[in-house]
């Protein structure tokens, strides 16, 4: 029983802290082996492999691989299937693009979003918006999981474990990479995040969004949004915390100005101490708030910024 | 070209989805069902490429109960031209797994030789967000998913997607199939005597042996729990406040 384990490289980098959540997930099922694929994918793989519970480090540098696009790496990842029974990412909207493509073409159906391990045939996975928790048995020789990140610790160092390259698989070039817009931050990755303050539609302008960056960076924290803020433009798409954006567990979340739809929920209800600040006392955010400060959040956001 | 969009019945997303008491599943009895959101988005996209002129005619197709008939009425007041319905369920709790639609909606695509599919980038009763790039897969077709923006030019579609670092854009080979994220577009609502004109619109019926696809699920579902639920919190009457319990709770 082993398991091969797609690393979360961006720009030659592994995201470790993802990498390591689904190694940590994992482990339990058999030796784990991670893949690093890139334009460059050295240094990931060496990070890869001080990984706890990381048996071995696949290494595939390649162009084809340098934008992770999904068509060259699922044919990679299935090329390489065939000495492990199940085929793991962590839930990155990277993984979330080819592990489906990875699973069909292998005739399996994708277990998405997987918040608990049972046995190597039985997982966890939240549906309708996390309101239910369902457990499903596979009946594919091969297992395709994608990993929730937020569901698990992450792995603490080990090894080094061994690092071995390994061929590229034939790239079908269905796609080409025309371009990225990624915003360079300071602050800390959302998803990793110990701290998380997220701004909704109350906050009114991407100017005033300011007062949730500066409260944010008081506190050391990642900043998050709702749908309707991004959607209002106040906030960058990929701050946007939810159903179908980023799901966060951090030890604190400060929702300012978001009425707490099932959606916005959905991707932060795990937390650990949840704050609130809305001016209406009837939001349904206060209903899984630990504690909650009715208010209007541009008096009470630049005061808390000062007091803490 | 033609543009082929799967829309999917599902619950309503101001349900809140409640599981039944034995747990043996969520509870879609009498419960308010309407499009899957990120269809409507679909739709809505492949509506315009018609009236842009880039697309010739839009087939809207649906896999499930015999219900999803009316959300495909929804698709044809919306604007797409005709519908496919493929019954492949009796029972609403029955969900048929993106890998069978997936080989379902290639078995339709082989016989209507769509250029571009636009389906939604995940359904909000099982969240998977698959079925676009299990199609992709099947058909050996180029994916963009997450898509904020689609421009076709020529024999190719360049597409915006929304990813973790912020947004890709990348160009796909037609055929494609691209999967539509939130900000997309934002879908219009069905007129009136659109409404009443979609009546007419042609609506085929199949039935998933007719294509020959095995819908029986791989995973079966052994059970369905409700999540931990939180303890309730208090309201607290100051900024200092806050930042008392907050320190007591060790978070600052
Ligand atoms: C398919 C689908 C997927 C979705 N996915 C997501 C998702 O991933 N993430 C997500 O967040 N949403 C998602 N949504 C949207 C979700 O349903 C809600 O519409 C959204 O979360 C609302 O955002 P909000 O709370 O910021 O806005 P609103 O609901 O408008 O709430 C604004 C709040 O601000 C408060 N407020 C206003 N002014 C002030 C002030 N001066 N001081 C204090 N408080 C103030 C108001 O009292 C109100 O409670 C999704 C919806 C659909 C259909
Ligand atoms: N039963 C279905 N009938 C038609 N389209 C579907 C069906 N299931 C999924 N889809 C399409 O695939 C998308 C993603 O669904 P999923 O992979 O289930 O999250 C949906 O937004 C639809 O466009």
């Amino acid at each position: 029983m082993a398991v091969l384990l797609l690393g979360e490289v961006t720009g030659g980098e592994l995201s470790v802290d993802a990498t390591s959540k689904a190694v940590a997930a994992v482990k339990a099922l058999g030796e784990v082996t991670v893949l690093c694929a890139g334009a460059s994918a050295r240094d990931a793989a060496q990070e890869a492999a001080k990984i706890d519970g990381v048996s071995k480090v696949l290494v595939a540098e390649d162009a084809r691989y340098g934008h992770r696009l999904a068509e060259p790496t699922a044919a990679l990842l299935v090329s390489l299937a065939g000495d492990y029974e199940h085929i793991v990412a962590p839930a990155t909207t990277d993984a979330k693009n080819i592990m489906p493509r990875v699973a069909a073409l292998l005739d399996a159906m994708i277990i998405s979003d997987v918040s608990g391990i049972i046995d190597a045939e039985t997982f966890e996975r939240p549906v309708y918006a996390g309101n239910a928790i369902q457990t499903v048995k596979s009946k594919d020789a091969k297992k395709v999981l994608t990993v929730r990140t937020a569901s698990f610790d992450a792995a603490g160092e080990g090894g080094p474990a061994p690092i071995e390259e390994v061929a590229p698989a034939d790239d079908p070039a269905l796609s080409k990479w025309v371009a990225d817009e990624v915003a360079e931050s300071d602050r800390p990755e959302l998803t990793s995040a110990g701290r998380v303050v997220s701004g909704g539609r109350g906050v009114g302008s991407k100017e005033d969004f300011a007062i949730i960056e500066k409260l944010a960076d008081k506190l050391g924290a990642a900043v998050g949004a709702s749908r309707a803020a991004v959607d209002s433009g106040y906030a960058p798409n990929d701050w946007q915390v939810g159903q179908t954006g980023k799901v966060v567990a951090p030890e604190l979340y400060v929702a300012v100005g978001i009425s707490g739809a099932i959606q916005h929920l959905a991707g932060m209800k795990d937390s650990k101490v949840i704050v609130a600040i809305n001016k209406d006392e009837e939001a349904p955010i206060f209903q899984i708030a630990d504690y909650g400060l009715v208010g209007d959040l541009f008096s009470v956001v630049p005061e808390l910024t000062e007091k803490l | 070209m033609k543009v082929l969009v799967p829309v999917k019945r599902v619950i309503d997303y101001n349900v809140k989805a409640r599981v039944k008491a034995d747990g043996s599943g969520v509870d879609l009895a009498n419960v308010k069902m309407s499009m899957n959101p990120f269809d409507e988005i679909a739709v809505e996209e492949a509506i315009r490429l018609k009236e842009k002129g880039v697309a010739e005619e839009v087939v809207a197709v649906s896999i499930g109960v015999k219900q999803a008939a009316e959300t495909l009425r929804t698709a044809l007041a919306m604007g797409a031209d005709r519908a496919i319905l493929v019954v492949a369920a009796d029972d609403v709790h029955q969900d048929i797994e993106p890998l069978a639609v997936a080989k379902i909606l290639k078995a339709v695509i082989d016989e209507e030789q769509p250029k571009l599919v636009i389906a939604g980038k995940q359904a909000i009763d099982n969240d998977m967000n698959a079925t676009g790039q299990m199609l992709s897969a099947l058909l050996g077709w180029s994916q963009a998913t997450f898509a904020s923006k689609i421009e076709i030019e020529g024999e190719a579609a360049k597409v915006t997607r929304e990813v973790d670092g912020g947004l890709q854009t990348i160009e796909v080979r037609l055929p494609a199939i691209v999967t539509a994220d939130l900000r997309l577009n934002e879908p219009r609502y069905a007129s009136l005597p659109n409404i009443m004109k979609a009546k007419k619109k042609p609506l085929d019926e199949k039935t998933a042996a007719d294509y020959g696809v095995d819908v029986s699920p791989r995973l079966e579902i052994t059970g369905t729990r409700e999540p931990e639920g939180r303890k309730a919190g208090i309201k607290v009457g100051s900024v200092d406040e806050l930042v008392a319990k907050l320190k007591e709770a060790g978070v600052v």
